[in-house]
């Protein structure tokens, strides 16, 4: 490794795969943004959180809507406010500068340190969203138009960009990219997560309270299959109600945790009793 | 030499371009990958495969390519000389004995048996025995590059073993997927129109400069509403028994269909292998659970695009004759066909989905009057792929 100020070893409250963390350190050698896909609760946005403090380095997070544009994460201009001042005759307004925000990309850019800029759920945007980020990610550069300036980089932010998956990007995004697909964990994975959570947790209460999970995540009924951040609630719920450990996979308590839908639960109790169930038609 | 690897991949429809291609080149000049196959593995998965639908022909791909290089010692010069960068750190007791020379799989086996005679307790560690965690050819969680396990994990999985296993395979779009995968296909069923009811959220800045214009220079905003998906749409499945193998399936297909909010109107109704007097408003298709077909004709306009979900295979004469509707009881005066056709006159845009595979098609049972059907609606199979061509079908003007 080149650079191993900049290696990342994952952190004592993030676990992470050992591919993931070869996938990460490519990509920051390579200085090109890494794209993580994969269900939700499998901690995609927990990671850029994990490498900004394993790498000591700011944190810069844009949350995409299915709003936002582009243009919103370089800068705006605000004309609206500029047309009022000179109608007003407040403030200076020959000062185009005064007027034009910096997004969250045009802050990482601008940061004398090197940051971790996290785009978080890229796919809530619009089709052509990320098509219009090809050259500043590329760069790392764009033009203030209104000002005839260059925002340029000082120090390459490490870019981490997230996607559920709810729509295609564009090929010519995704070239640009390191792809990584976090997989659901397994049991064995599990079970080190909860560890970090929770240090003294009772052994069998996990092997009961997994057991089940994964027995409810194997339902392909399920309209929302429960994932780990519903775990660690649950386990939680479990733990500070005290009940008794044999009676989790029997009784599962506190269901509500877990599933967060009518429908999901009905079909749970279905499949329980009769071991199968009719309601997914309806 | 190595440049083969990735005509390989192209070959094997992986979409890599050349500008991948020298990354993960520069990535190995950087010494990324560490003296293994499985980082190489990874490497090369992380630069070169950009989606997880991918990740199961890539594994196919990279296991045809590296067919019998089970460890690093067996790999080619060009890529020795990489991997070296890195010297892989080993124990100075770490090392094979007796077994080093063995490579035929005949002569492992004989041995094996042999030593299964031999052996009549329990080992952990060491090299010759079968047992864990030892650097022997036979036994589990051991060390030893080619051996046999005997029951228990694989604990060091050469990346030829991961590629081989293909724990990908579900991701394959050909494969038949997740709700998610669904409504990510309908979402693609859209056509906007920017006349509807709404709350003007948009500055719509032509007015806007036009507006301030006329009001001498005072800036007066104008907002407009934005644009919403206008399309409508009607599902008719098919609940018969004949459908019960694909109820999963179809079931998918109907939560990604009324889940997905973003459709103007949705209609769904069933129906009982073919379409009669009635349409019923259940999957159970019971008797008086049900609108006249006539009525659904008459009141959904012909902009409403219309899919069925059927296999489309039953008896000749539930098709093509009167009276031929199986519930008894419910005489037709006009054939199955002749509905569907009335569908097919009213609503120009209207595609079959059918689950029994397209391959299957021309031979499966009752695919007489599958191919009739198909005479009349274009069809697609139930996969995604099917599912995305037939949602461009109905999005194309005729």
């Amino acid at each position: 490794m080149t650079n191993n100020m900049n290696l990342f070893k994952g952190s004592s409250e993030y676990v992470v795969s050992n591919e993931l963390m070869h996938a990460v350190n490519v990509s920051i050698a390579l200085k090109k943004p890494l794209l993580i896909k994969g269900e939700p609760g499998t901690g995609k946005t927990m990671l850029a959180e994990a490498i900004s403090k394993a790498l000591n380095k700011e944190l810069v997070i844009w949350n995409i809507k299915s709003t936002t544009k582009a243009q919103e994460g370089l800068y705006v201009y605000d004309t609206v406010q500029r047309l009022y001042d000179s109608q007003f005759g407040e403030g200076d307004v020959a000062d185009i500068k005064k007027y034009i925000k910096l997004g969250k990309l045009g802050e990482a850019f601008t940061s004398d340190k090197q940051v971790v800029l996290l785009i978080d759920e890229i796919d809530k945007a619009d089709l052509e969203f990320p098509n219009d980020l090809l050259w500043e990610l590329d760069k790392m550069e764009f033009y203030v138009n209104e000002t005839k300036e260059l925002i340029k980089t000082k120090e390459r932010p490490i870019v981490i960009i997230t996607s559920n998956a709810e729509k295609e990007l564009p090929d010519a995004f995704l070239r640009r990219c390191i792809f990584h697909y976090i997989e659901f964990p397994d049991a064995e994975k599990m079970r080190e997560i909860i560890n970090v959570h929770y240090s003294n947790i009772e052994e069998k209460l996990i092997a009961q309270a997994l057991e089940t999970f994964y027995w409810l995540r194997d339902m392909k009924e399920l309209q929302k299959k429960p994932s780990t951040s519903e775990l660690l609630d649950w386990l939680q719920a479990l733990m500070l109600s005290g009940v008794s450990v044999d009676k989790i996979k029997e009784q599962i308590p506190f269901i509500g945790v877990l599933l967060k839908k009518n429908q999901d639960i009905e079909v749970m109790s279905e499949i329980k009793e009769k071991g199968f169930s009719l309601k997914r038609w309806l | 030499m190595f440049i083969t690897f990735f005509y390989l991949l192209r070959a094997r429809g992986l979409k890599v371009s050349l500008n991948e291609w020298m990354v993960l080149m520069e990535a190995l000049d950087k010494g990324l990958c560490k003296a293994s196959l499985l980082d190489f593995y990874h490497l090369c998965r992380s630069v070169l495969v950009k989606s997880e639908a991918d990740y199961d022909k890539f594994d196919m791909a990279f296991a045809e390519f590296f067919q019998g290089i089970e460890s690093p010692e067996d790999l080619p010069e060009e890529f020795w000389d990489w991997l070296n960068k890195d010297v892989k750190v080993r124990d100075i007791n770490d090392k094979n004995m007796l077994d080093d020379y063995v490579l035929e799989l005949e002569e492992l086996m004989k041995r094996f048996r042999e030593r299964i005679e031999e052996q009549k307790e329990r080992h952990d560690g060491g090299n010759y025995w079968i047992g864990t965690g030892g650097t022997s050819t036979m036994g589990h969680s051991g060390y030893h590059e080619r051996g046999i396990r005997v029951g228990g994990e694989g604990r060091h999985k050469t990346a030829v073993q991961i590629a081989g296993e293909r724990n990908f395979r579900d991701f394959r779009q050909d494969n038949i997927l997740d709700t998610r995968q669904f409504q990510m296909a309908f979402r693609k069923l859209r056509q906007f129109s920017s006349k509807v009811e709404g709350a003007k959220t948009e500055l719509d800045i032509e007015k806007t400069i036009d507006e301030t214009c006329d009001n001498a220079g005072r800036l007066k905003l104008v907002w407009d509403r934005p644009r919403k998906n206008t399309v409508k749409l009607l599902i008719l499945f098919d609940a018969d028994g004949s459908m019960m193998p694909y109820s999963r399936l179809c079931s998918q297909l109907f939560q990604a269909v009324s889940n997905a909010n973003h459709f103007k109107d949705l209609k769904v109704y069933y129906f009982h292998n073919c379409i009669y007097e009635h349409l019923y408003t259940t999957p159970h298709c019971r008797r008086g659970e049900w609108v006249d077909t006539e009525w659904v004709l008459s009141n959904l306009k012909s902009e409403y695009k219309v899919i069925f979900v059927g296999d489309g295979t039953m008896a000749p004469s539930e098709l093509m004759s009167k009276g031929g509707n199986c519930y008894i009881g419910l005489y037709n005066e006009v054939p199955g066909i002749e509905w569907l056709k009335k569908f097919k006159k009213k609503y120009s845009k209207s595609v079959w989905l059918n689950p029994i595979p397209e391959r299957e098609w021309e031979y499966t049972y009752g695919s007489p009057t599958l191919l009739k059907i198909k005479e009349i609606f274009p069809m697609f199979e139930l996969t995604i792929d099917g599912l995305e061509a037939s949602i461009k079908k109905l999005l194309v003007s005729r």
